[in-house]
């Protein structure tokens, strides 16, 4: 699937969140999502799953709109994992995850083996099989983090809009999660993740989308993250290394005033 | 938290238990009446004073209970689910004091007297239009909280108007009356009022239960609901339209009866795994049976005139109340 913005502009008030933003989404990629607090992020992964319209310009889906695609098979189509997970009843982990098989199934029809299926597999990505019988209030954040990202995974959708899915996360779990979300556009799927983690933005997204004051100042693969780009958009210098092969980028200082022209 | 059991022996049994608390109030009474032999009569078509006594009194009673209970206990289920607050109960959005307000200006204007059913077409139409009142308040796009707020300002609104009613009521015996009336009871109503009131309340039941996956993935909030392809406008205005035509007959036949809709959801929710589609059905038949139970107590308790409904529930519901938070409250 190809989801393309033209022009997307969203103003909430006097400020505009996006400010006439162009950009493609495919599938089979791991496109990583940065930019300051502020720069657009979440508004944008909004606009693209449905969920806020743009005062301007327009997403289309394999070429159609939202509404010529029709909301039942965007929700099949396109997955949404919100930034902040919260449940507002005590339900438990299985039936949450279950929840992310209501576009497929028919209401009042019990879930199919097909339903099933995908509610086990994505119990088992998310490695919250084990938690499947506790209530989602009692797990820590990063539990309930990996939880919500199971539901999201049980959707298997063709593209997959996660607003920082990794933040909750202990170390271990931050990288399995970046691990799993990549393998699953290996599989087919596009994944679109909103990061602050920059070293695990270039280890292990295909492409990285910067976005600073609702425009995209920097697209391409990993090494388009410049030192350039990192003192322009975030005004911080950065540490880099490699280690077994593979990058590291460390924010370091505040970026001298010079360095931010 | 393992409370939870499965799905469809809980609605058999609730089911079955709705049944057998209707079936003991057809025997529970003030008139001595062997049901047997009523039943008999009844059947074989012969007018005894114990089939009129079944047919015209005791059967609207049982019915009316069921359904009504029913009706609380669905719409405070699919409110509370729809505005993720355990708190919220019919008289969160409204309608209920539109309704009760309805029926006054209809018994305050002299039109009771006119036909039978007067009272209760004026507590659906005071129903309809305070939903169509919070809708125009609302409008269709916003959030949970001005719903809130909205059904706040009108059952505040509506209530105000009901005191007004009563302030300026010429005549005390009036006031006495509407606010009896006001207080919820089930006693002597008839066939017709249920005849009146069953078709507005299938078609609020209706657009309630089908609510139940939208709720279901409102749990998780209304980006993620919208998300899995719910729209939450038609949602919103689905509840509100469901809940006015359920709680408004209900209201407009019994008058104002409390703290069901609040209780039953509380009281099944563990039930049911926490899950709102699946409380709906199993709270609306705790709803008749804690309204039809309610109803053989008030004629049990030798207190004459009988406590009214309204009373006898929200006296039995306050302490359920306390003892479900304090159980929330240790388990927290």
């Amino acid at each position: 699937m190809r989801i393309a913005a033209r022009g997307l502009v969203v103003r909430f008030g006097e400020r505009a969140a996006l400010a006439g933003l162009d950009c493609d989404f495919v599938s089979g990629e791991l496109t990583g999502l940065i930019g300051p607090n502020g720069a657009g992020k979440t508004t944008l992964l909004r606009v693209l799953a449905g969920l806020q319209r743009a005062d301007a310009g327009e997403a289309r889906y394999d070429g159609l709109s939202a509404a010529e695609l029709g909301r039942a098979a965007l929700a099949r189509r396109v997955a949404y994992l919100a930034q902040s997970g919260l449940s507002h009843w005590p339900l438990r982990v299985d039936h949450v995850v279950a929840l992310g098989r209501l576009p497929h199934r028919r209401p009042f029809s019990p879930p199919s083996a097909a339903d099933r299926a995908a509610v086990e597999a994505a119990l088992a990505a998310a490695e919250v099989v084990e938690l499947r019988d506790r209530p989602i209030g009692t797990l820590s954040g990063g539990e309930r983090a990996r939880a919500l990202l199971a539901r999201a995974l049980a959707v298997e959708a063709d593209m997959l809009l996660a607003d920082e899915p990794v933040a909750a996360l202990d170390p271990l779990h931050q990288l399995r999660a970046m691990a799993l979300l990549r393998a699953a556009a290996r599989k087919g799927a596009g994944v679109v993740a909103v990061l602050h983690d920059l070293t695990l933005a270039t280890r292990f997204c295909d492409r990285l989308i910067v976005l600073a004051e609702g425009r995209v100042v920097a697209d391409g693969p990993p090494s388009a993250l410049t030192d350039a780009v990192l003192a322009e958009v975030y005004g911080v210098t950065a540490l880099r290394g490699e280690r077994d092969g593979e990058p590291f980028v460390v924010p370091w200082r505040a970026a001298p005033p010079a360095a931010c022209n | 938290m393992s409370a939870e059991i499965r799905y469809r022996p809980l609605v058999a049994a609730l089911a079955a238990l709705t049944l057998a608390a209707a079936l003991v109030s057809l025997t529970v009474g003030y008139a001595r009446l062997d049901v047997a032999a009523a039943l008999a009569d009844a059947f074989a078509g012969r007018s005894t004073a114990a089939a009129v006594v079944l047919e015209q009194i005791r059967l609207p009673r049982a019915a009316l209970g069921a359904m009504v209970g029913f009706s609380l206990g669905l719409a405070g289920a699919a409110l509370q689910g729809l505005l993720r607050n355990p708190l919220a109960d019919p008289g969160v959005i409204g309608v209920s004091g539109g309704a009760a307000l309805g029926a006054v200006v209809v018994f305050y204007s002299g039109l009771a007297g006119a036909f039978a059913l007067a009272m209760p077409l004026g507590g659906v139409a005071g129903a309809v239009v305070a939903a169509l009142l919070l809708y125009a308040l609302v409008g269709r796009g916003a959030g949970t909280m001005t719903l809130i707020l909205a059904g706040v300002t009108v059952n505040s609104f509506a209530g105000a108007l009901t005191a007004l009613a009563l302030n300026l009521s010429p005549n005390p015996y009036a006031a006495y009356e509407i606010m009896f009336w006001l207080m919820g009871s089930l006693a002597d109503r008839s066939l017709p009022q249920l005849w009146l009131a069953l078709p507005l309340t299938v078609a609020g039941w209706a657009l309630l239960l089908t609510s139940a996956p939208a709720l279901d993935a409102l749990t998780l909030g209304e980006d993620t609901a919208a998300s899995l392809g719910f729209d939450l406008g038609r949602l919103r205005a689905q509840l509100v339209a469901g809940a006015a035509l359920a709680v408004g007959a209900a209201v407009a036949v019994t008058g104002a009866i409390g703290f069901v809709g609040l209780v039953a959801p509380h009281l099944l929710r563990p039930l049911v795994g926490n899950r709102p589609g699946r409380l709906l059905l199993v709270s609306g038949f705790g709803g008749a049976i804690v309204l039809l139970v309610a109803d053989i107590v008030v004629r049990l308790i030798p207190v004459h005139p009988e406590l009214k409904l309204g009373v006898a529930t929200a006296l039995i519901g306050a302490p359920l109340l306390y003892g479900l938070i304090d159980r929330m409250r240790r388990e927290a």
